[in-house]
């Protein structure tokens, strides 16, 4: 297991993370969502213990995991700056995760490198962006670790090597299951992968949940705005949108069976939200404003 | 494959109780381990976990330990006697209640039926 408790990053006066307490137990492939500035990266860091929290504190199986070496070798976190000097060569960074990861695999790493078609020899300032973030991924895979966490290590990948990318952590994840947290705001295109989803937002936990149980979470009714107003009523809008006499509301809401045959016999029809819209509601300055009212 | 509309899980389980239904398996047939069909349809194992333990409740699957899931001896007879009950409800009335908006009127339905017969 993996706790943390009342967790917060400050960058001077700026609060990062606010007060953030997780239990992720290990053993699961988590998804990081979270808008720009969210706090995606400060709260990795601090999971990583790659930064000391302002207060709060990150325990790995029990143990405080701060400048823990135990902890530290099993935790492999890339980043996009891939911790490298310009000057070293992608089989130097290659050499050197050897020598620290006790569960590195070479052949897998070569594997990996000849399949996004990465020269071993070319240095890490010569690597174009997607280049880097292959590397970043052939890093995080083959160092197997037991907690894995790759914040935005698909930046600049084309298609093709994000379908490389996503297919190599499946099958390799079922082959080693452990933990791999990914942040990403690629959310349909990954989002299968996920048992579970974190959502942050300005630095405070907004939502963690099994990923499954997001999808048909949602709704959008639609139908003559009268009609809409009396099925809604007490219900928690994430949105809605009216065209003349027409409306669309969405909600945090799954109906049952009941609900959308009395629904449809009062003229209503209805969609569903998938991750991606229920991910844009609950992070929109629209629903906050929502929200604060 | 799957879509947003509802939990993966509950697609799964759908998936393969029409695969029973349709003869495409048998009983006692074993099917895919949740490994074989995550990596098959490319989605999180415990998901695919949870599609094959709801079969297993509805004891559409059963499990031999060790070895895998198998479809039940009466798992097809079970669906059909199920789909069978829900059929005039969720086939039959929406089509009614459609027939009524439109002006078709239920003689010109069964005249309809009779010819497909």
């Amino acid at each position: 297991m993996i706790e943390l408790r009342g967790v917060t990053v400050r960058y001077g006066t700026t609060v990062a993370v606010d007060d953030i307490t997780l239990d992720l137990p290990t053993g699961k492939i988590y998804g990081l969502l979270g808008r720009n500035g969210s706090g995606k990266t400060s709260l990795l860091s601090a999971l990583a213990s790659y930064r000391r929290p302002a207060s709060g504190v990150v325990r790995v199986d029990g143990a405080d995991a701060f400048e823990n070496a135990a902890v530290m070798r099993n935790t492999c976190f890339i980043r996009d700056t891939l911790d490298a000097n310009d000057s070293d060569k992608v089989r130097q960074l290659m050499c050197f995760a050897g020598w620290m990861r006790p569960g590195w695999d070479a052949d897998y790493a070569a594997k990996l490198l000849d399949l996004f078609e990465i020269n071993p020899a070319k240095r890490a300032s010569a690597l174009s962006r997607g280049q880097k973030s292959a590397v970043g991924v052939v890093l995080g895979l083959a160092s197997r670790a037991p907690l894995t966490i790759l914040d935005e290590t698909y930046l600049g990948m084309d298609a093709v090597a994000r379908a490389a990318f996503y297919r190599e952590l499946l099958d390799d994840y079922l082959a080693h299951p452990r933990t791999i947290i990914l942040s990403t705001h690629l959310i349909e295109e990954v989002a299968d992968l996920f048992e579970r989803v974190i959502i942050i937002d300005r630095g405070r936990l907004l939502l963690h949940e099994e990923t499954d149980e997001l999808r048909g979470r949602g709704v959008t009714v639609t139908g003559a705005a009268a009609a809409v107003d009396t099925f809604v009523a007490g219900r928690t809008v994430l949105g809605e949108q009216s065209l003349g006499g027409v409306r669309a509301v969405t909600l945090d809401w799954r109906p049952s069976a009941e609900d959308v045959t009395r629904g449809e016999a009062a003229g209503l029809t209805f969609g569903p939200v998938g991750i991606q819209d229920l991910f844009i509601h609950l992070t929109s300055p629209a629903q906050r404003l929502e929200a604060t009212r | 494959m799957f879509d947003d509309r509802s939990p993966i899980y509950l697609q799964i389980a759908d998936g393969i109780k029409n695969d029973v239904l349709s003869g495409a398996l048998k009983e006692d047939e074993q099917v895919m381990s949740t490994n074989q069909y995550a990596a098959f349809y490319r989605i999180n194992p415990a998901t695919a976990a949870k599609g094959f333990a709801q079969l297993v409740e509805e004891g559409v699957l059963y499990k031999k330990r060790g070895i895998g899931m198998f479809v039940s001896p009466d798992a097809r007879e079970k669906l059909r006697r199920e789909r069978r009950e829900r059929f005039f409800t969720e086939v039959v009335d929406p089509m009614l209640a459609e027939a009524g908006r439109i002006g078709i009127d239920v003689g010109e339905i069964v005249r309809h039926l009779g010819g497909a017969r």
